[in-house]
């Protein structure tokens, strides 16, 4: 019964993740008054990319392989530790937060290492502007779930997600909102649909995979997206205290509100000059520090 | 209404942010006007709801001053020194926002260590008085044109002002015209010395001005 359950809830995140892509790509192109490709179209590409080959560059090491695998792993983990409303999630303990943070380090990580094992310039310098801005992503994330522990006394994400209704909440969303962009690839970060040098960052990490690596690729950043998107709608809305249908009712309504808006700012912004980005980092940072300022007064006071 | 104070004040520390990290003067200049208006419209709230006519007449002529007459000025002297942009400043901008993100830290802990009357601690003027003045020193350290220092100058006032809204029964209205009418004959000022000084360095790099020449 137990394994049924965790099969389950595993399998709501491993199928639904990949809608989220075809969401955004429909919203792109009902803004441009395009039909644009089905919202389904990542099962479609995902089942493409399964039955071909891998092309493999001379100068790789089996680690090319081994490096989206363990990526997808790793966000998949992530994804197990993050609860989805009131039914929870599927494995939690004690400062399983920081296991997170961990864990979406490791995936990148292993993109990374994915990228230099073709030896190519081009992909090192992509891993390289994807770490540089990583860094400054992180702080904003970990400012972010330090705002949340201290708003609930808990350090374990099962229980974190109670935040009162205030500026703060709206700030964290705010900053949260920035750093999901910045985490996923996306404008003003980054252009995903782009395949030129000067704009892309992920792109020129995943070139040259194929087959299946490159399918889980594709399937952990939907994943990576569903996982940030949740984490923003709990850290904005007390879930946890709602009734279940509801809650998770307000959940997907919540994680298609984030997406639909990931979706309006790509086709309304442009990307940002590289230069600019730490600054906007910077302020997704502050978006997130003041919250945790707002929860260290009240808390003094 | 406590809660609509720290709204406004939260909001003025939120455009302090806003005009330590854009390049653009136009929108420094308007950060900072929007940060008169607000801070302009606390007395009305001070005063839970008892209106006099003094107080209507301070709060208009504290928004008509900070937020429209200076703010045209400013933006005259701009458009007559033909910049738009603070190019080089001493502090960049990402570290003048971590600076200012510090200060407003800074500023929430010094208000809790300072003796204030009960009534006081609950709500955000001392700290935000704090954070504002921190910041128009960063401004004033950091930026090098000309009218990105009479911003910093402004958003220094503005802390004042904040300031001495914990005094607003003790003070008399002569004082409060007074400041105001100095600030704006000084912002006056420093447009007519923008002018010459564009006129006479062909750039309002405060830098230039450091050495004497015969």
């Amino acid at each position: 019964m137990e394994v049924l359950d965790i099969l389950a809830r595993l399998l709501v995140w491993l199928v639904l993740a990949p809608l989220l892509p075809g969401i955004i790509n429909k919203v792109k192109a009902w803004v441009a008054c395009r039909q644009g490709p089905p919202v389904l179209q990542l099962y479609f590409d995902l089942a493409r990319l399964w039955s071909k080959g891998v092309v493999m560059s001379t100068m790789a090491s089996p680690g090319f392989l081994i490096a989206p695998a363990v990526a997808w792993v790793a966000v998949v983990a992530a994804a197990m530790l993050m609860p989805l409303g009131r039914a929870g999630c599927i494995f939690s303990f004690d400062g399983d937060v920081l296991l997170l943070v961990y864990l979406l380090a490791l995936a990148r990580f292993s993109t990374a290492w994915g990228a230099m094992e073709t030896g190519s310039a081009f992909e090192g310098m992509g891993a390289a502007r994807e770490v540089s801005f990583a860094v400054l992503a992180e702080i904003g994330i970990i400012t972010a779930i330090l705002t949340l522990a201290l708003e609930s006394g808990s350090i374990s994400l099962a229980s974190m997600f109670t935040p009162p209704p205030g500026p703060g909440a709206a700030l964290l969303a705010v900053g949260l909102f920035i750093i999901l962009l910045a985490e996923n690839c996306r404008v003003p970060f980054d252009d995903p649909n782009t395949h030129l040098e000067l704009t892309m960052i992920h792109e020129v990490m995943v070139l040259d995979h194929s087959g299946p690596p490159f399918a889980l690729i594709l399937h952990g950043a939907a994943v990576k997206m569903m996982l940030f998107s949740a984490l923003l709608v709990q850290a904005v809305l007390p879930l946890a205290h709602m009734p279940l249908g509801l809650s998770l009712a307000a959940m997907a309504g919540g994680i298609v509100l984030v997406v639909v808006a990931v979706g309006l700012v790509e086709s309304l912004t442009a990307r940002l000059a590289f230069r600019r980005v730490p600054l906007l980092l910077t302020i997704g940072f502050l978006f997130c520090l003041f919250p945790l300022l707002l929860t260290w007064m009240e808390g003094v006071l | 209404m406590n809660e609509i104070l720290n709204l406004l004040t939260g909001l003025a520390v939120g455009l302090n942010l806003l005009a330590l990290g854009t390049s653009r003067l136009r929108l420094l200049i308007r950060a900072v006007a929007a940060q008169g208006v607000l801070l302009g419209l606390l007395p009305l709230l001070l005063e839970h709801g008892a209106m006099d006519w003094q107080l209507v007449f301070i709060t208009i002529a504290t928004v008509a001053g900070k937020g429209f007459i200076i703010p045209t000025l400013l933006h005259r002297a701009m458009r007559t020194a033909n910049i738009a942009r603070e190019l080089e400043p001493f502090i960049g901008y990402i570290s003048s926002l971590l600076l200012g993100a510090a200060a407003t830290i800074a500023a929430v802990v010094i208000a809790q260590h300072l003796p204030l009357f009960p009534e006081h601690v609950g709500s955000l003027l001392v700290p935000g008085a704090i954070a504002l003045i921190l910041t128009g020193f960063i401004l004033l350290i950091g930026r090098t044109k000309a009218i990105s220092q009479v911003c910093g100058y402004l958003i220094l006032e503005n802390g004042i002002y904040l300031f001495g809204l914990l005094l607003i029964h003790a003070t008399p209205m002569l004082v409060e015209f007074g400041i105001l009418l100095d600030v704006t004959v000084g912002i006056f000022i420093i447009g007519i010395i923008v002018d010459r000084i564009q006129r006479a360095f062909d750039s309002l790099d405060t830098r230039k001005l450091t050495a004497l020449h015969e």
